[in-house]
């Protein structure tokens, strides 16, 4: 058997991160030595456009590219910005997702010497990590972490005896989904109302306090000192499919070990779900799954054998998003949980744009009803027509899309339950469950304490 | 009754210097919060925060405060409070409970989690105990989905809860000194 190389995750210790001795010692900054010393940053760039990196955020979209667009200017160009930003996305609040908070908590070195690498290759000298306020092991272990760094000038002035010179900061969020999208971060980090931005002006010309900004996931980051220091192709062959690199992939609901593995980009699901989380727990069958998060679309036992790749997940017809599984069983009701997915969405969304602000709630209202027994055969047309309402292109960010994708799929494969609750009047799931019932008919507001 | 300007009593016009309501070592955090960031009001959000974990919440004077200090309008400033969901602008208890209500937690089950507290406590979301111990909140996902279902009491993750241990963790709490006496 082939042993699996996991870079992301084989320096990770959750009990007691790695001091900056320690990482070093393991063969950490080496990467960052490297790009600092004997390479350009156009170089780095060039590396990492090879190597096949994409986004790890959610989108998948290429890191190379993304980068490829920030304005690069000579030492003497009086037209260069006074600064150009560099922000590690580490809000992580898509529910199904907690990957980003085992490397965070877990080897934050990693993180830092990523950054390092990134800063330098789009030549940013101000960094922030922008931290969800959740996690409060992770910011102590990151500032930790950047003070060590300073100490031995692997930040701050000159690093290492080059003159490249690159200053980075913990900020800690005060919690809202839409943070997450890069353009509200960037909102965030400047103190205002996380309401996104629209683009273009894309983030690389023009986005914190105006100024070149680029925003990368904690895990897309956390893969270059491994590419810088191992090499384009070691990191496309880390994986046996068109997508480079491996993944850290979770799964959690009612399976038998839930958990997360870094495994090679691509591995299947049957693969994640059965020989890694151990199938499902047991007395439960598997009815469905999100493959990446909550804002992606359902997929069905018979999707078992598809590789987790960008490709492979969107060509059955959902997203890979977060790569986290989240696994629904046969006990839970299919449309209670979409509602609670809706919830989540109408709660978070940031209230800027009409079709989501008023859809979200809208479609909680539609689906509350059904699920409690009341709801009538044109409550599924409404749903239809709200998934219509709030596509992409009719919304000013993701996250409207992003909420009618369980919803949408869940309307396709579910359609016969959505049906039987109307019929029957109620939601067979619920009758021995006094529990649930009294808590769907709670208000959906969660007692927000904002005056 | 007829009023005449000139015979009524003048209007005192108070001015209030807001920013006297902030400690000295609030103003030195705040200040220091300023230096990285290229506006003041960019450090607003840290502000509140600052703020808050000194006295449990955002009150009006503090929040008056805060704007005076970063030269910005209050209002705006509420904006921004009111916007995110960690900046309390209400009163809470000496232990705020978040507990989570998303999905891995749905799925294995937090209503019972709820139910237990709010037996427990007699309180449910948005609710403080008379004795001004405990205040109950949902939050979404804690990225604790793995162990569901989860939820944070001031900085500490609990995971793996059931509708005993979860008692026992609220009476724990209960138990210790409280940090005003
Ligand atoms: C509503 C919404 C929430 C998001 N939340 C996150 C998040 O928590 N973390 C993250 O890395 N990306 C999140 N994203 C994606 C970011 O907008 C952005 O694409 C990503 O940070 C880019 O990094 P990458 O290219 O390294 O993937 C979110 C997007 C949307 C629309
Ligand atoms: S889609 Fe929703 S979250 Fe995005 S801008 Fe519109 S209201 Fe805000
Ligand atoms: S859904 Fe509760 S911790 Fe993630």
């Amino acid at each position: 058997m082939i042993e699996i190389i996991r870079p992301l995750t084989q320096l990770v210790n959750l009990q007691s991160p790695l001091s900056l001795n320690d990482y070093i010692s393991e063969g950490g900054y080496q990467g960052a030595s490297k790009a600092l010393h004997d390479y350009s940053p156009k170089q780095v760039l060039d590396l990492v456009g090879d190597s096949g990196l994409k986004g790890r955020g959610g989108a998948g979209f290429p890191t190379g590219m993304k980068w490829s667009c920030v304005p690069m200017f000579e030492a003497d160009d009086d037209n260069a910005p006074a600064f150009k930003y560099l922000v590690a996305n580490a809000d992580e609040m898509e529910p199904g997702t907690f990957k980003d908070r085992y490397l965070l908590e877990g080897a934050p070195h990693q993180l830092v010497e990523a950054m390092i690498i990134a800063a330098y290759t789009i030549a940013a000298n101000r960094g922030y990590i922008f931290l969800r306020g959740e996690y409060h092991l992770a910011g102590k272990r990151l500032q930790q972490a950047i003070n060590e760094a300073y100490q031995q000038n692997w930040l701050g002035k000159n690093i290492q005896g080059t003159n490249f010179s690159f200053d980075l900061y913990v900020h800690t969020s005060a919690g809202r989904y839409i943070c997450g999208e890069e353009t509200a971060l960037i909102n965030a980090l400047e103190g205002r109302r996380a309401n996104p931005r629209a683009k273009p002006p894309f983030p690389q010309i023009s986005g914190l306090f105006g100024q070149p900004t680029v925003v990368n996931n904690v895990e897309t980051l956390c893969n270059l000192p491994h590419i810088v220091k191992q090499g384009a192709d070691w990191f496309k062959a880390l994986s046996p499919n068109s997508d480079s690199g491996t993944k850290i992939y979770a799964a959690c609901g009612r399976v038998k070990s839930p958990g997360l593995w870094e495994l090679p980009m691509g591995t299947t699901i049957r693969e994640i779900l059965y020989q890694h989380a151990g199938g499902m727990a047991g007395g439960f069958k598997l009815r469905g799954l999100l493959p990446g998060g909550a804002s992606t679309d359902f997929l069905l036992p018979e999707h078992l054998d598809t590789p987790m790749d960008f490709d492979s997940i969107a060509k059955v017809g959902s997203r890979l998003g977060t790569g986290g599984l989240i696994v629904l069983d046969d006990k839970n009701c299919p449309v209670a949980m979409v509602l609670n997915l809706m919830r989540f969405f109408a709660q978070e969304s940031c209230g800027f744009c009409t079709p989501c602000r008023d859809g979200t709630p809208w479609a909680v209202e539609v689906l509350t009803r059904i699920e409690q027994g009341t709801g009538r055969k044109e409550d599924l047309d409404t749903l239809y027509n709200l998934c219509d309402f709030m596509w992409l292109g009719k919304t000013h960010c993701a996250l409207a899309p992003g909420a009618v994708e369980p919803l949408k799929s869940a309307l396709r494969y579910f359609s016969d339950e959505f049906e039987q609750h109307i019929d029957n009047g109620c939601c067979s799931y619920q009758q021995d469950n006094i529990v649930n019932k009294s808590l769907t008919l709670q208000s959906s507001q969660g007692g927000a304490v904002h005056g | 009754m007829e009023y005449n300007v000139n015979t009524m009593p003048p209007i005192n016009i108070v001015t209030i210097d807001y920013k006297q309501y902030l400690s000295v070592s609030e103003i030195s955090s705040i200040e220091h919060e300023v230096s990285i960031m290229e506006t003041r009001e960019a450090a607003g959000i840290e502000a509140l925060r600052i703020v808050q974990e000194q006295r449990g919440w955002v009150s009006d004077e503090s929040l008056y405060a805060i704007a005076d200090l970063l030269n910005m309008p209050e209002a705006e400033l509420e904006g921004v409070a009111t916007f995110y969901n960690l900046i309390y602008r209400q009163e809470v208890g000496q232990f705020v409970i978040h507990l989570c209500d998303s999905i891995a937690c749905h799925l294995t089950g937090y209503q019972q989690i709820y139910q237990a507290i709010n037996t427990h406590l007699g309180i449910g979301y948005g609710q403080t105990t008379g004795d001004k111990k405990f205040t109950f909140l949902s939050n979404v996902c804690l990225g604790g989905c793995d162990k569901a279902p989860t939820m944070i009491i001031g900085k500490q993750h609990y995971q793996q809860l059931t509708p005993e241990n979860v008692i026992d963790i609220l009476n724990d709490l209960a138990s210790q000194e409280s940090e005003h006496d």
